[in-house]
């Protein structure tokens, strides 16, 4: 086989669920999640009905962070291992967790305008600390995007992305110390009572994050893979 | 050993470039006070010793900033970075002697814009001045690392900002926690915190960027 079939053939990785199975799941739990949340879940007794966002926001937030852990550890691969494939993984894990990162922006602030009637709310630790990574990771695909791809934009790439796994616990401490002096907390949330169907309903709606995320994963790279395919047949002919 | 004369050279390289062209220095100097001036004016008159404080702040990361994007411009020009790559050095003794050399410079700005921010605002209690010491290594290490991927991109000055400022959100929260908080123990603990975390990780992950 020549040099360029076996790369291209290292573009390739199969995985051990088919995509379309990964996608039926996605869609079948993300509706069990939706039922459950509207149907089953009784009302919250302080918040009502708006409290329901919560099994939403929670498992987007924890998703995204599962996203830019994997992007982070798919670098850390790629610099060991000078795999070109684990620095397109890398891209797209931080790119899925970027996309959910600004959902968990959204509904938390839907649910702040609800809750406490402002659309923004500094003393929320959670959301500002989204915000903080969301500039960081919007930033990574300013630098991923203004170097030519090749071996340095995967370095670069990695690189950033690896600092962004640092700078989430030293922002959420940082977040947690100014309060401080930038925000007395004002709210304070009952924790809610966790137990019987909300448990069973906040777990489910996790898992169908979680399987949706690994769905929206798996497209994009896909599309990725087939654009690389192209480029490299592209490369063979000319 | 080798390593620290490494540095040594290294970093008097970029101190003698500074002494011989003036670039970087006077620009320095001359925006931190620019910056006080307007500060004076974007405060309006009665506002609180603390938004002084806070804005000290602002203007000691953009300083850094305008250094920091000096800081490889000479090695881009005249592709210093080629050749530094190629001598059989650790390469984070290159990144180690940049932000040394930055941090001298930011020192050096310091020394002037500090009394005059006294001057023209309020007297700086000893807490803030140590957050400046402790947060002027953050930046320095964190923001140097980072202008060595900047010049590497087809943006360069563009983008260092963008990737700096969300990585000095918590040295800004650390520092002016260390200036108007009652007890800055805690905001100075939590600089020398991040001081030392990303210190390892930017020691640690220097030759992936200056290398293919």
């Amino acid at each position: 086989m020549s040099p360029q079939g076996a790369q291209l053939r290292q573009v390739g990785r199969s995985y051990r669920i088919s995509l379309p199975a990964v996608a039926v799941a996605a869609l079948g739990l993300v509706t069990l999640a939706l039922g459950l949340v509207f149907f089953v879940v009784p009302n919250d007794a302080n918040q009502g009905f708006s409290q329901r966002i919560f099994y939403f926001h929670v498992s987007i937030a924890f998703t995204a962070y599962a996203c830019f852990a994997a992007g982070a550890w798919k670098a850390l691969v790629h610099l060991w291992k000078r795999d070109p494939l684990a620095d397109l993984e890398s891209y797209v894990a931080v790119h899925q967790g970027l996309i959910f990162g600004s959902l968990v922006l959204i509904t938390g602030s839907i649910w702040a305008k609800i809750s406490w009637g402002h659309w923004w709310l500094w003393s929320e630790d959670q959301l500002v600390l989204f915000l903080v990574l969301f500039l960081f990771y919007a930033a990574y695909f300013m630098l991923r995007f203004s170097v030519d791809p090749g071996p340095q934009r995967a370095n670069l790439s990695a690189v950033y992305a690896l600092f962004g796994v640092v700078l989430i616990p030293v922002s959420f401490l940082a977040i947690r110390i100014a309060k401080g002096f930038i925000h007395p907390i004002v709210f304070t949330r009952h924790g809610p009572n966790f137990g019987g169907w909300i448990l069973a309903a906040y777990c489910v709606s996790q898992v169908a994050m979680l399987v949706l995320a690994y769905a929206l994963y798996r497209v994009e790279l896909a599309g990725k893979r087939l654009d690389e395919r192209l480029r490299g047949l592209r490369e063979v002919l000319a | 050993m080798t390593y620290l004369r490494d540095v040594g050279a290294l970093a008097r390289k970029d101190l003698l470039l500074e002494l011989r062209a003036r670039d970087t220095l006077p620009a320095m100097l001359l925006f931190v006070v620019a910056t006080f001036v307007v500060f004076h004016f974007a405060l309006p008159a009665h506002s609180s010793q603390l938004a002084a404080s806070g804005l000290l702040w602002v203007a000691i990361v953009f300083t850094a900033l305008l250094g920091l994007g000096r800081a490889f411009v000479p090695e881009r020009e005249q592709r210093v970075l080629d050749g530094l790559v190629l001598t059989p050095c650790d390469r984070s003794a290159i990144w180690l002697a940049k932000s040394l050399a930055t941090l001298a410079f930011l020192v050096a700005a310091e020394v002037v814009a500090l009394p005059a921010f006294a001057l023209f605002f309020h007297g700086l209690n000893g807490s803030t001045v140590a957050g400046v010491a402790l947060a002027d290594l953050g930046i320095c290490t964190v923001g140097t690392f980072l202008g060595a991927m900047a010049v590497a991109t087809r943006a360069r000055d563009l983008l260092l900002p963008l990737i700096f400022l969300p990585l000095a959100i918590p040295i800004v929260i650390g520092g002016v926690g260390a200036s108007v908080a009652g007890s800055p123990a805690r905001y100075l603990g939590f600089l020398a915190l991040y001081d030392g975390l990303f210190a390892l990780v930017c020691w640690a992950s220097f030759e992936y960027v200056v290398t293919e």
